[in-house]
């Protein structure tokens, strides 16, 4: 066992972990944020996806000491100040980008890396970013339309098909 | 997983020093080895990251001209940062999906020599120079068969060197659920003549097409290779397709490839 400290939305967080505990346990099962969803386990399905020092990394395949130092964004601290949704959560709410919601946190936290590196993607752009992050409910259309109007853009056109 | 002690040294000194330990690996961004470990495929005693290393980050120009990237330096990197030579960061942009771009690196790639992986590809059609801790390894010499390369117990890469070449291509057909490669050609025209280093193909991994190579470098045109076929019998085969098919995609895919270089 080794100890292991890192941010996590901000605050302080450490614990005891194995060398094979990964970031993905050691949120949810000593953190208790189980908001990172484990969904294939085997680094296909993108439900785990957290930023890590700002990028988008899948904690299901990464190991905790990996983290040790960094800066770990999860889908907990996604919500404004107040608590209420952020614009990216809101837009998928308001445009039904979920149906169960398992996907969801995922989803989110690869849609703000996104719109991190590309505030005004295309329609294109998103599906190919989204190629990591499986949904099998919504057939992706409202995901993508909610990513496009968290941008700002027109989803008029989309909203269309 | 099998539990394991894990190390974050910050030197290649101090890497292999921490790789003399029994059944010590390397570990670089994970995104094969993490995997392969939860199905118990291995039962290393120790995993060495080789991302606190900072000798082995970035990407530069060499004094030759030469795309220089550090062995730990990751796909997104490389996606962003190789603009010199634009079909290599091409070939990174589109490896696996972002998050495992943000962590997967250069020499991870290379030393597991998936035989669907794209990197290999690159590598081989540049005829890159593999970098390890000891000594300078040509490409046509380190990839020898599937998950097989010319590295020794304990050896990492620390650089891996691409020569620019006037044009270049790669065209991958992706396997839509893993997102590997289900045949990859990458091309790379240099003044001495045409590269073609094709990937996800081959029961033995990576490998160049001499015939298309020959053809094309005298004539660099996608109907320099109507009339060349690579026979099926060593290919692949599985449900993703057979070894047919995916010798008849060698062809598909290296004139696609011809006719995108830029």
């Amino acid at each position: 066992m080794a100890q292991v400290s890192m941010t996590v939305n901000g605050k302080a967080a450490s614990g005891e972990v194995e060398g094979r505990t990964l970031l993905s346990s050691f949120l949810r099962d000593q953190l208790m944020l189980t908001g990172t969803h484990v969904g294939c386990d085997t680094s296909q399905c993108g439900a785990c996806v957290v930023h890590v020092d700002g990028q988008a990394v899948k904690a299901c395949t990464m190991l905790a000491m990996e983290a040790d130092g960094a800066d770990v964004a999860t889908i907990e601290g996604q919500a404004n100040a107040d608590g209420s949704l952020n614009v990216i959560q809101q837009a998928f709410q308001d445009h039904h980008g979920l149906q169960c919601g398992f996907c969801t946190p995922g989803m989110v936290m690869s849609a703000a890396a996104l719109l991190k590196e590309n505030p005004k993607p295309s329609e294109q752009e998103v599906r190919e970013y989204l190629e990591g992050n499986i949904c099998r409910c919504t057939g992706y259309h409202n995901i993508v339309k909610a990513i496009m109007a968290a941008s700002g853009q027109d989803v008029t056109a989309i909203a269309a098909e | 997983m099998y539990n394991f002690e894990f190390e974050k040294p910050g030197s290649v000194a101090d890497a292999i020093a921490a790789l003399g330990t029994e059944d010590a690996q390397a570990l670089g961004g994970g995104q094969t080895l993490i995997p392969t470990l939860k199905q118990r495929l291995a039962q290393p005693s120790k995993l060495v990251s080789l991302k606190g290393i900072a000798e082995m980050q970035g990407v530069c120009t060499g004094d030759d001209g030469a795309i220089c990237i550090g062995g730990a330096t990751n796909h997104a990197t490389v996606a962003s940062e190789a603009g010199g030579y634009p079909a290599l960061a091409a070939t990174a942009a589109h490896i696996g999906d972002p998050a495992v771009r943000n962590r997967g690196t250069i020499g991870g790639s290379l030393a597991n020599n998936d035989p669907s992986a794209c990197y290999p590809a690159a590598a081989l059609g540049s005829g890159a120079t593999i970098v390890t801790n000891t000594r300078e390894i040509a490409a046509d010499d380190y990839f020898q068969g599937m998950f097989t390369t010319a590295l020794d117990e304990g050896e990492i890469i620390t650089e891996v060197r691409f020569p620019v070449p006037e044009k270049a291509n790669y065209q991958k057909f992706v396997q839509p659920a893993s997102r590997f490669a289900l045949v990859g050609v990458f091309i790379a025209k240099y003044a001495d003549g045409v590269r073609v280093a094709i990937t996800g193909a081959s029961n033995d991994g990576v490998f160049r097409w001499a015939e298309a190579e020959a053809a094309l470098s005298s004539n660099f045109s996608p109907d320099a290779i109507d009339g060349l076929s690579l026979s099926g019998d060593d290919m692949i085969s599985d449900l993703h397709g057979t070894g047919d098919y995916r010798a008849h995609l060698c062809g598909v895919m290296t004139k696609r490839a011809v006719a995108a270089a830029a």
